[in-house]
């Protein structure tokens, strides 16, 4: 159920009716049935002729000393081919995706429960496994740094990384932080501007991907000394630069070639089995197999910061915002992953998608020897967005105002300034789309005398028919930005080919961008279908022989890649029609490509684009750059940071069993501004994908640690939403173009995540009555038996 | 890892003796995960598919004789009439492929205190018992009362297996509730079953996931079957009184000796305990009265 709402796109219609599967259709993904029916290649499927099987030993305490490390009795067993150690890494020892802090395998000491130590290949993966359990480790157990109390007095708990070893500028336990003033700031004079002052303190558990493919890839050894990676990843290219110097080589001399991949949400961006593949093939000078068990899978990879947030907001009495003073503290974990760039995300967006004359802002990210934190679809925004959409909610109610009216009153619009001072120079229609939300159908209320106990919190479990439930409805609307930011050029590099094949004109694109599950290869197609006039479209596979296209993350890549085909496509595009210029003497200026042949709008028909190509295809490469952005400054945090921004909002409707802290959100609705939809069908998809995994923060999903032991490393304990915890998602989209991006399109897979979880949130409140200042929200939260 | 596949019973009960630490596996909804997650690297496995009449189940004098690898899927298809509570707990088991795998000899020999078999065989009342056979002594009943003696641990000796389950055909209404913090697919944070026995006029109950074993509530059972008696409810189908509802949600609370773990606290196991006695006895007396107003 959902519908589509064309606002205007009258300055972005094209010559598209030639085909039927170009943008703005809907045609299905070529991965989507294969997926389902089970035939999709993963890279878990990858096979080699004589490979061996790769794995790691690791760390079952999260800070300790290594004393020794002891392989023989591991290299002596029947079938192994090498046990390696950080004495064993020919070149750099350390890699990182901003900060390179993180050692390819440990030297003498631990920072987190679960750090790879040693790596053993062997023959058959049961020998690995055996042989893994024969090494030999002495540890001295350090009492782990897992709190912000304790990281924040070091002199007194200790450091994750000794002074001495920093490699970026870290202070004590502070791995970066960034602060943001804009107006007055906060001081007592602004405090006595507003009526009504609300505060908070909100926490955020450690949510994670919870990709299905756990982490894995093939290494092969190539004959001039260099390797063959295949690999399920986020951004090939960034690998590379990171795998390279740790084994030595030149990066030319490693090639990557994109693996099935089974969704990702950010947790690939960091490496994980790339390295120890690399490696072990390297040394025994055969292909080595990594894939990870399903509990490895959740050491494998960083995880959502979890986060401890403080609000004050002070408005005045008819509901305007006076001010707003924030502090953010983020668990980084052991290593500085992508933390940096989440601090920035977090200080700049972390006001929400309104406007704020005073605003004062701290927010850091801490080393501890809790696992790393890093990437997570929303990245950063999300943990902000709970806190600011608390405090709105909290604010409407101090002022007696109906919270989406108090919204609509202090909502951003294109022309206003971002607390970094960035104008917002796009339409940034927060307050319509707040309006669309309310204005959307409520379910049907719950009917006590004869409920469908599967639509019941508990469902089949059987724990009420119809006792004890009560509903609830929450809003809340969220800002996300799109692309890579503060000052960071994260282009993308596509190259189109167009060729006679079999008789029909044929295009082939060629990007290096990760194909994760988010449907940017069929958006690929629809470009080049719809800039070249074709049907046929080819996509290579993904690999570092081309430039590199960016990260799929950050909500970018039809933006930044797509942007890159369609850059190609026109130059392919141009120099066929100046070849048929300089055949043919042409001298219209209206000419197109459409249905295989070169069109002129006055003079019809010119030329079959088969007979103009003939043998000779036009192949051209072209990079797309996003416009420049600028870090923020440190102590302001005013900077032209971001390079776009996405908004959505959304209701949520769930019913509470009061009595057992059971919920089961009934209905939860989205309308997001996108921009263009290049594939409708699979921008709704995003959307009801990015609230699916916004639910699971709100009422389940937690990566459950105590004194830096991770306890539910499995999806027995770590629990994500079924369908039956799934309820309808109505989408409604916006259109309203976006005038510096190609086809006016903006970023559409994060927003959601962002905004929905603080309405799912709001709704629980609104039944229960109770505070609730922390996600996700347990039955414990509900029941007062914490 | 040795693979043992005997074609018959006999067969399964020879290599059980020969090779003890062999472990049984069915559905292997349990046991390939504990190997998978390395947990457990048996010695062997002991494949059971091929014994066909352990899929079976009958009906003889009152008491179904079930197989001890007939399916949830079948039990919820086939069973829901004589069998209600376990058919309900059945219903809560895993996704549709589980239950179309998982058995009720498969939780039996787990013997977890989370499996969602175990309340419904508890209050089904004191005559269930399990049925288990080995080469040496032949077979034994087991009553459920003394099935279960610890965390994962049960009655079975080394060379015993599983066959069947005796349990009596219901004579009165069954409930059971399970608490997971989501809606499908989670293993019980706390369960309850809830068996009327109008013919010799007792209660059972069965508590999962809060103490180091399934068990019984026997003071909550003992309070319900004086108090339907002094005021001859059995009779005349009357409505409970509300602190009569609410002392048995006390006294199955405080029969249970749950811990704080990652699934839930032992005060959420409690006091939803207490929850789910009140509405399963409401449920199945609001049954009964029903039942005893249409007969007359």
């Amino acid at each position: 159920m959902s519908t589509r709402t064309i606002q205007d796109q009258k300055n972005l219609r094209k010559l598209n009716q030639a085909s039927r599967h170009g943008i703005g259709a809907s045609p299905l993904r070529p991965d989507g049935t294969l997926k389902v029916k089970g035939e999709f290649a993963y890279s878990s499927d990858l096979w080699h002729e004589d490979m061996l099987w790769g794995m790691a030993l690791r760390s079952p305490h999260p800070r300790a000393t290594i004393l020794s490390v002891d392989v023989s009795e591991a290299l002596k067993t029947p079938g192994v081919h090498a046990v390696l150690t950080h004495e064993d890494i020919p070149g750099s020892k350390f890699y990182g995706l901003e900060i390179a802090d993180q050692p390819a395998l440990a030297i003498d000491k631990v920072r987190y429960h679960g750090e790879a130590i040693a790596i053993v290949a062997a023959d058959h993966p049961e020998t690995a496994r055996r042989a893994v359990r024969k090494i030999k480790v002495e540890y001295r157990v350090l009492t782990p740094i897992t709190t912000e109390e304790q990281c924040l007095h070091p002199e007194t708990y200790g450091y994750v990384h000794e002074p001495q070893e920093y490699k970026s500028h870290a202070h004590g336990n502070i791995c970066h932080e960034q602060r943001l003033v804009c107006g007055l700031g906060v001081t007592d004079e602004v405090r006595a501007m507003a009526d009504v002052i609300v505060r908070g303190e909100y926490e955020v558990g450690m949510q994670d991907q919870a990709f299905l493919g756990p982490e894995s890839g093939l290494a092969v050894p190539a004959e001039d000394g260099g390797v063959d990676l295949y690999v399920a990843t986020q951004w090939l290219h960034v690998d590379r630069q990171q795998i390279a110097p740790v084994l030595g080589l030149p990066e030319e001399k490693v090639r990557l070639t994109l693996a099935g991949v089974g969704g990702a949400f950010g947790g690939r961006e960091d490496l994980s089995m790339q390295i120890h593949a690399c490696l072990l093939a390297l040394r025994t000078g055969r292909p080595v197999k990594i894939v990870y068990s399903r509990d490895e899978s959740f050491f494998g990879h960083v995880h959502r910061h979890p986060a401890r947030l403080t609000y004050e907001h002070g408005a005045t009495r008819d509901g305007k915002l006076v001010y707003s003073d924030a502090r953010i503290v983020l668990d980084g974990g052991a290593y500085a992953s992508a933390s940096p760039a989440v601090v920035g995300n977090a200080a700049s967006l972390g006001n929400g998608p309104y406007v704020i004359p005073n605003v004062r802002m701290h927010a850091l990210a801490l080393y501890s020897n809790n696992p790393s934190c890093g990437a997570m679809r929303g990245f950063g925004a999300v943990q902000a967005a709970f806190g600011y959409e608390s405090q709105m909610d909290k604010l409407a109610a101090a002022l007696d105002m109906d919270p989406v009216e108090f919204r609509r009153l202090n909502a951003m619009a294109e022309g206003d300034l971002m607390p970094t001072g960035q104008r917002i120079d796009a339409p940034a229609p927060v307050a319509e789309l707040l309006r669309r939300v309310k204005d959307m159908p409520l379910p049907p209320p719950l009917d006590p005398t004869d409920p469908d106990i599967r639509t019941l919190p508990g469902a089949r479990s059987n724990t009420s028919h119809g006792e004890g439930i009560v509903r609830g409805v929450g809003y809340s609307v969220g800002i996300k930005n799109v692309g890579f930011s503060e000052g960071f050029d994260d282009y993308s590099t596509a190259r189109v080919r167009l060729e006679v094949i079999g008789g029909e004109p044929v295009a082939m694109v060629h990007t290096a961008m990760a194909e994760v599950g988010q449907g940017g290869i069929t958006v690929h197609a629809q470009i080049a279908r719809t800039e070249l006039g074709v049907e046929q479209v080819t996509i290579h596979p993904a690999n570092t022989e081309i430039g590199s296209a960016g990260s799929t993350s950050a909500s970018r890549q039809t933006y930044m890649t797509g942007g890159a085909v369609k850059l190609a496509a026109e130059a392919v595009k141009q120099e066929l029609i100046a070849r048929g210029r300089r055949r043919y003497g042409w001298t219209q200026h209206d000419i197109e490509l459409a249905d295989g042949k070169v069109v002129s709008r006055s003079a019809g028909v010119l030329v079959p684009m088969v007979e103009l190509l003939g043998d000779g295809a036009i192949e051209l490469t072209r990079e797309h750059h996003h416009r420049p952005t600028q870090p923020f400054d440190p102590q302001t945090g005013q900077g032209f940071g971001h390079v776009q921004y996405s908004f959505c909002a959304n209701r949520a409707v769930v019913d509470v069993d009061v009595e057992l802290g059971l919920v089961k959100v009934v209905e939860l609705t989205a309308v997001q501004d996108v921009g263009k939809a290049l594939n409708p069908l699979a921008v709704i998809g995003q959307i009801q994908g990015g609230c699916t995994q916004a639910l699971g923060l709100a009422v389940m999903e937690e990566i459950i640690i105590r004194d830096g032991e991770v306890r539910n490393a499995s999806f027995t304990d770590y629990l994500i939403p079924t369908i039956l915890d799934t309820p309808p998602i109505p989408v409604e989209i916006l259109e309203l173009p976006d005038p510096n991006a190609p086809y006016g399109l903006r970023g559409v897979g994060e927003a959601p995540t962002v905004s929905a979880t603080p309405s799912i949130v709001a709704a629980i409140r609104q039944a229960t009555g109770i505070a609730l200042n922390r996600i996700p929200v347990r039955p414990e939260h509900l029941t007062g038996t914490l | 890892m040795e693979f043992l596949r005997p074609a018959g019973w006999d067969e399964a009960l020879a290599a059980k003796a020969e090779c003890p630490t062999a472990l049984p596996i069915s559905g292997g909804t349990d046991v390939m995960v504990e190997i998978n997650f390395d947990v457990h690297r048996p010695a062997a496995l002991l494949d059971l598919n091929r014994v066909t009449e352990l899929a079976e189940w009958t009906i003889e004098d009152g008491v179904v004789r079930l197989g001890a690898a007939v399916p949830y899927a079948r039990i919820i298809e086939e069973l829901s009439g004589p069998l209600p509570g376990l058919a309900l707990a059945a219903h809560t088991v895993g996704s549709p492929q589980i239950r179309n795998r998982g058995t009720v000899g498969g939780n039996l020999g787990a013997a977890s205190p989370a499996g969602d078999s175990h309340p419904p065989l508890l209050a089904a009342g004191r005559d269930v018992a399990v049925e288990v056979a080995s080469r040496a002594r032949g077979t034994r009943l087991i009553p459920i009362d003394d099935f279960y003696l610890g965390v994962k641990r049960n009655a079975l000796a080394p060379d015993e297996l599983i066959r069947r389950v005796h349990v009596p055909v219901a004579d009165g209404p069954q409930q059971f509730s399970k608490i997971g913090t989501r809606n499908a697919m989670v293993i019980a944070v706390a369960a309850f079953g809830l068996a009327l026995h109008p013919r010799n006029r007792t209660v059972g109950t069965g508590i999962g996931s809060a103490a180091p074993t399934p068990r019984r509530a026997v003071e909550a059972e003992e309070y319900l079957r004086g108090v339907l008696e002094e005021q001859r409810l059995w009779e005349s189908g009357a409505p409970l009184g509300s602190e009569v509802v609410q002392r048995f949600g006390e006294l199955v609370r405080a029969a249970a000796a749950p811990i704080d773990d990652v699934r839930g606290t032992a005060d959420y196991r409690r006091h939803t305990l207490s929850v789910m006695a009140r509405r399963t006895l409401t449920w199945c007396w609001n049954d009964y009265g029903k039942q005893i107003r249409s007969a007359a």
